[in-house]
């Protein structure tokens, strides 16, 4: 930036440009890692005493820098908010799809969560069961009753907005901590339509504050959640990293893991070996390691860290470690109402219909079933459908009266409605080491080998199916449907680590050690065995909560 | 449609300039260089700089807005007040404007008619260039003039009213306007 606000090197006051970033001596636990997973383990061991260090890859950010983030999030021409790109970041994608990663993460402390959209729920039972119940994938070794209370911990500490009027979610306890966001105007006018169709719609969980939570003040309707949200109303892993700090845990930014040494027998990860910016590599050495590096870094990191003992990288006797990676693909339909819909007031979305989630092809009164083979659908009704006029102003060849008019032609009638839907895991997509490129340390770079299944294309179809059939019912003129060719990512990393009981099919056990070291456990959504088609991040929290309960009974 | 000082100040809680309740945001508090600015240099914009922002922000805002002097007096001092280097290239493109309007039309920016003002930003290609603070003098003027005073407009509540959306993005407008219809 040229703004004189500071630049992406982190030496500015404040990021901690010349903060110590030595090791500490022998510590009980070092976490690699600091997006969700890895502040929620550390926060929860350091709170029980434990003496806790987390090595991060990325900076710190520094709140005082969040709106000016905002401004240029919404301004063209200024760059990554985030900064990723360049050598830090390289990666290839030769598989078949293109797989867009540096727009799928964040390094920094806090991860992803700086960026993501913040919308949380719990996987569903079928989730877990999907060989026993349909044929098809895996069944996780632990199932849902396993990590119900850990959602309900990880729903607090998140603080999720919340109701309990979906019909179709699984069974919890007790309410959320806070109430959900009332539902949109633009939800209302699908209200009638989806009522007609016997389609349920209800609300969505958000990691925002409805009202004051956690310290943190209810949401102000910036309406730039992703990627940035000002306020600190949208949860990011930075809660937990501060309360880590607060209970004696040490935090590194800027410091990237290269590589886990293991002991002489090979059976315990001795060090992480850490880079810094100056130049200097430093051994910190623990007791015990987690990994958290993400879906991608993770696997990437046990790659490069292949030994004589372990020429195929570390924990991976299976050979699978990268493999079976998965993502949850978009699925939306949109156009326009003859009508105002009164878009982009605020930067999420308030309702949803899980309908379709365990039964895709049922049929209702106004939408014909389907026998087709298909998986999983998570239906959004959007609230940001159509363009922005701040965002369309910024970029328009016309001003004064013209671009007042442009303005009023393009906004106030549009509508839409999104959907996930899950992937099955397949050996061949996979996060493998490309030796033809390196980072900025040298390392091979990660390639993420992607594919959709013809499978997961129906099932895209069938969303893309049943949200015409809603805006149809609604009047609307539809414009626009992202189906099975022009389908993205939704930039959850999944599988690439998975869980299991049996060594030879699986990375991790069911408390997510890894099979083959006694002192190293991997707290990610790459254990997930399958994919589901629920945004991951609650889960990976429940996860990383039950990870930290083992790692403190072993110590 | 008048422009009033709390969009100002909504525009610049937009831009991350946080301003102190009831700082006087007027172009004489930044001749009193405040000891932020380096040696002999002060943020401070002369009479005819002042005429030539306002006089861009008449063509580029639709001709319903009135107090667009006001609005940009507030605006512009608290986003370049503690930010000199900012400063330094909004003085710049308004200088390189200003040249080329003596140069082709005879005089300086804030003196051309409407549609010579409007001709002269189209003829230097800002209409098209893509703004980036380092760039050609059309994509300097893009970035620091152009859609830095279309972005305080349209996201104060004023402008996206105009629009039809009162809780634009970048405007912390709360939790209401979401829920309400178009006609309560
Ligand atoms: C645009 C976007 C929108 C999203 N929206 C949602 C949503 O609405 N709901 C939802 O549930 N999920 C969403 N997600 C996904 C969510 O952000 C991730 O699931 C979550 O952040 C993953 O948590 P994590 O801790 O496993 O990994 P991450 O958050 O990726 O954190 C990993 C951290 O490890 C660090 N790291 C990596 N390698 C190393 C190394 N070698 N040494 C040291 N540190 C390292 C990284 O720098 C990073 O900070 C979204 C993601 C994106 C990008
Ligand atoms: S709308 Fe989004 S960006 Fe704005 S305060 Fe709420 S959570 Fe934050």
């Amino acid at each position: 930036m040229s703004d004189g606000s500071g630049g992406s090197d982190g030496t500015r006051a404040g990021t901690g440009g010349e903060a110590d970033r030595r090791p500490s001596g022998r510590v009980d636990v070092c976490v690699i890692g600091s997006g969700p997973a890895g502040a929620l383990v550390a926060a929860t061991l350091a709170r029980r005493g434990r003496d806790v260090v987390v090595l991060e890859a990325g900076r710190r950010f520094d709140p005082a820098e969040r709106l000016r983030q905002m401004e240029r999030s919404i301004r063209p021409g200024g760059g990554s908010v985030w900064e990723m790109g360049g050598a830090r970041d390289a990666f290839t994608s030769p598989g078949e799809r293109r797989y867009p990663l540096n727009a799928a993460r964040v390094k920094g402390v806090g991860g992803s969560t700086l960026h993501w959209q913040g919308m949380v729920m719990r996987l569903h039972e079928l989730d877990f069961e999907r060989r026993t119940r349909e044929g098809v994938a895996d069944d996780w070794p632990i199932g849902y009753d396993d990590l119900a209370p850990y959602y309900a911990r990880a729903e607090r500490e998140l603080g999720v907005a919340g109701a309990v009027d979906d019909p179709f979610a699984p069974p919890r306890d007790g309410p959320f901590p806070m109430p959900a966001f009332p539902p949109s105007y633009g939800d209302s006018l699908f209200a009638d339509a989806c009522e007609r169709l016997g389609v349920a719609m209800h609300s969505v969980g958000n990691a925002r504050n409805s009202e004051a939570y956690d310290g943190r003040g209810p949401c102000v309707g910036y309406g730039t959640c992703k990627p940035v949200c000002p306020s600190g109303a949208k949860y990011t892993a930075e809660v937990h990293v501060a309360e880590a700090e607060a209970e004696g845990a040490r935090v590194v930014d800027r410091a990237a893991v290269q590589r886990l040494e293991h002991g002489d027998s090979g059976e315990v990860v001795e060090a992480a070996v850490y880079a810094t910016p100056d130049g200097e590599e430093h051994r910190q050495e623990a007791r015990r390691f987690v990994v958290a590096c993400g879906g991608v870094e993770t696997p990437r990191l046990l790659l490069l860290s292949a030994s004589d003992r372990h020429p195929d990288g570390l924990a991976n006797s299976s050979g699978l470690v990268g493999r079976y990676f998965m993502d949850h693909l978009f699925a939306g339909v949109g156009g326009r109402l003859d009508e105002p819909t009164r878009q982009n007031h605020v930067g999420f979305i308030t309702s949803e219909c899980h309908q379709f989630y365990d039964d895709p092809g049922r049929a209702t009164r106004g939408i014909p079933g389907t026998d087709a083979d298909v998986g999983s659908i998570k239906l959004e009704f959007l609230n940001y459908a159509g363009p922005s006029p701040v965002e369309m102003a910024l970029g328009a060849e016309e001003w004064g009266d013209d671009l007042l008019s442009v303005l009023r032609e393009a906004y106030g009638n549009e509508i839409a409605m999104g959907a996930l839907v899950g992937q099955l895991p397949r050996r061949e997509n996979r996060v493998a080491l490309d030796r033809s490129r390196t980072d900025d340390h040298g390392n091979p770079v990660p390639a993420i080998h992607w594919r959709i299944d013809d499978r997961t294309k129906r099932t895209i179809e069938r969303a893309n199916e049943i949200q015409r059939a809603i805006l149809s019912e609604l009047g609307v003129e539809i414009t626009w449907t992202v189906g099975p060719e022009n389908t993205g990512p939704a930039f959850h990393h999944m599988g690439t680590t998975r869980m299991g009981t049996d060594p030879e099919e699986s990375v991790v056990d069911s408390t997510l050690r890894t099979h083959d070291l006694d002192n190293c456990w991997i707290a990610s959504s790459g254990v997930f065995v399958t994919s589901g088609a629920m945004n991951p991040t609650l889960t990976i929290a429940a996860l990383a909560l039950r990870v930290a309960d083992h790692v403190d009974e072993t110590l | 449609m008048e422009l009033t000082r709390r969009d100002a100040l909504a525009a610049l809680a937009a831009s991350g300039a946080l301003v102190a309740g009831g700082a006087s945001l007027t172009w004489d508090r930044l001749s009193r260089a405040d000891g932020e600015h380096g040696e002999g240099e002060s943020a401070a914009f002369d009479g005819e700089e002042v005429a030539t922002l306002v006089a861009v922000a008449t063509v580029l805002y639709p001709s319903a807005a009135t107090g667009v002097p006001e609005f940009v007096e507030t605006y512009v001092v608290g986003r370049i007040r503690d930010r000199p280097a900012y400063a330094a290239g909004v003085r710049d493109v308004l200088s390189t404007l200003d040249a080329s309007a003596e140069s082709w039309y005879g005089g300086r920016y804030a003196t051309l008619d409407d549609g010579d003002r409007d001709g002269l930003l189209r003829e230097l290609g800002v209409a098209t260039a893509e703004p980036n603070p380092d760039g050609t003098d059309a994509e300097r003027l893009r970035y620091y003039l152009v859609n830095e005073l279309l972005y305080a407009f349209y996201a104060s509540p004023t402008g996206g009213r105009l629009v039809g959306i009162e809780n634009p993005q970048g405007y912390p407008g709360g939790l209401e306007s979401y829920r309400r219809g178009p006609r309560s």
